[in-house]
């Protein structure tokens, strides 16, 4: 078979490599050890970046994509897929992630953004792309720009789950509600919601987002992942939750055990057992409007 | 004198990890294109015990390491090697389906005589789509969809090759099971599960 009768990074492979991580654990890793660990306990995936949210509250500046040196340290010890944060908007951070190889992009309100206006054209790169979300709207304006997987956005490095709870009832519940509307309303509504009508349609028809939706943000316990997949998510990612745990070994299979058997409590209760000390958390309430991630972008 | 008996097909997805619903989908649609006359149930299988009574078996695509892992954790690795039924395995049900891979953690399931080399085509930037032509299968070519797909490099005598590429083979049959490098449960087109369906001769 010729080169050119191949046809690379279509909506296709890019909506199709996204759903290949269904009912997985991502975990945020900052160097090759902790991928290591990441890739043994059963993470699908690994999320490079240069410092876990949690540190990147505490430390302040500016947060960009990781030292290529480092992404290129956790591909070469890894054999599961390898992706990476951007700044919102910076198409050549993501260009330079494209050429290192890694095989999907989280365009991250966790960064400081790149583009208050707009968001990366991500319809142009031949990897996939990761999007964060708060509701139906936002998550539907970022599938229109050609993210092929959606994540809550929940609040990064806080270890509390109650935004990433509230963003996932927002989107599926949006959803669910678009079944008692017709045609007219649907297309009132997609204006309310900014979104594009066509794709509002597509939920309703569906009953479900065009691409896989995660949730992120916050998830710091076994039962948080798998209260996150009982109210409908497709997958999870654990940020600061595994990493700044007393016990990120555990933790790590602990977190991929009860997703798998998100519906067995007894599964859950066991593997927290002796657990040790989840992540610090924060109460949300608390933070100063300049320390909250999630309004970043919309 | 002629008894009409239904024929109860059973069809369990390995729902550990991966690309789940897509091969329910796309076997009640199969199984819908196939004709009616017989009652059908495809659903999801955890646990060992989700497997009796079960006439074919689909393992998914999704990370390789992590199903093996996960058959392993959920006691699920003899009862799989010791199933009667046909197994259909895409991508990662590929790997767990040979003798050998390019990587020990995968425990393979040993089910098919070949050996499998993973992401053998490189990283998601080189995951393709193309129009792939397979033995014996009428109807053109199959729009096949590799998305960080293996190959096998080598398959024993008993194996029947469907397809092959530069990079090595690409599809499959061995008994009643197939296994394919790529993901014909996103396509939309049946006849590769109509075909593994048909091999098992269970349809009326």
């Amino acid at each position: 078979m010729k080169l050119e009768e191949l046809r690379f990074g279509t909506e296709l492979l890019k909506r199709g490599f996204a759903s290949m991580q269904k009912g997985g654990v991502i975990m945020d890793v900052v160097n090759a050890d902790q991928a290591k660990i990441a890739e043994d306990a059963g993470a699908v995936a690994v999320m490079s970046l240069e410092r876990v949210p949690s540190d990147i509250r505490k430390m302040g500046g500016v947060a960009r994509m990781a030292d290529p040196e480092k992404v290129i340290e956790i591909i070469d010890a890894v054999s599961i897929p390898v992706m990476g944060k951007v700044r919102i908007g910076h198409f050549v951070e993501a260009q330079v992630l494209e050429t290192l190889g890694v095989d999907m992009i989280d365009e991250s309100e966790v960064l400081t953004p790149a583009d208050e206006q707009y968001h990366i054209d991500k319809k142009l790169f031949k990897v996939p792309f990761i999007c964060g979300a708060r509701d139906l709207g936002e998550a539907l304006r970022r599938i229109n720009e050609g993210a092929a997987m959606i994540r809550t956005k929940g609040e990064a490095g806080t270890g509390n789950v109650v935004e990433a709870v509230r963003h996932m009832r927002n989107i599926l519940g949006e959803i669910r509600m678009l079944k008692g509307m017709d045609r007219q309303e649907m297309i009132d509504f997609a204006r309310d919601i900014e979104a594009p009508a066509e794709l509002v349609i597509e939920c309703s028809e569906r009953g479900r987002l065009p691409v896989v939706n995660f949730s992120a943000g916050g998830i710091a316990t076994p039962s948080d992942a798998a209260m996150m997949m009982q109210l409908g998510a497709d997958g999870v990612f654990v940020g600061s939750g595994i990493f700044k745990s007393s016990s990120p070994e555990r933790m790590a299979k602990a977190i991929v055990e009860a997703v798998n058997h998100f519906n067995e409590p007894e599964v859950i209760a066991r593997v927290s057992r002796g657990l040790g000390d989840a992540m610090p958390g924060l109460d949300v309430h608390t933070l100063r409007d300049d320390e909250v991630l999630q309004t970043r972008g919309r | 004198m002629r008894c009409y008996k239904p024929v109860d097909v059973k069809i369990g997805v390995l729902a550990l990890q991966g690309n789940v619903s897509e091969h329910i989908e796309a076997f009640l649609l199969a199984l819908n294109r196939m004709g009616q006359g017989y009652s059908s149930e495809v659903f999801e299988i955890r646990h060992p015990a989700d497997l009796s009574g079960c006439n074919a078996l689909a393992i998914p695509g999704g990370e390789s390491t992590t199903i093996s892992r996960l058959i392993d954790k959920n006691y699920m690795y003899e009862p799989i090697r010791s199933f009667s039924g046909g197994i259909f395995a895409t991508c990662a049900g590929m790997v767990l389906m040979a003798t050998r891979v390019d990587d020990t953690r995968v425990h393979t399931l040993d089910l098919i005589d070949m050996t499998v080399d993973r992401n053998a085509f490189g990283r998601q930037r080189e995951s393709f789509e193309a129009d792939l032509p397979i033995k014996g299968l009428d109807g053109g070519p199959f729009h096949a969809i590799f998305i960080r797909a293996p190959v096998a490099t080598c398959a024993g005598a008993g194996v029947s090759v469907l397809s092959r590429m530069d990079q090595g083979i690409v599809a499959v049959e061995y008994g009643n099971h197939m296994a394919l490098s790529f993901h014909p449960e996103l396509v939309g087109d049946t006849r590769l599960h109509e075909r593994f369906l048909k091999n098992l001769r269970i349809l009326p």
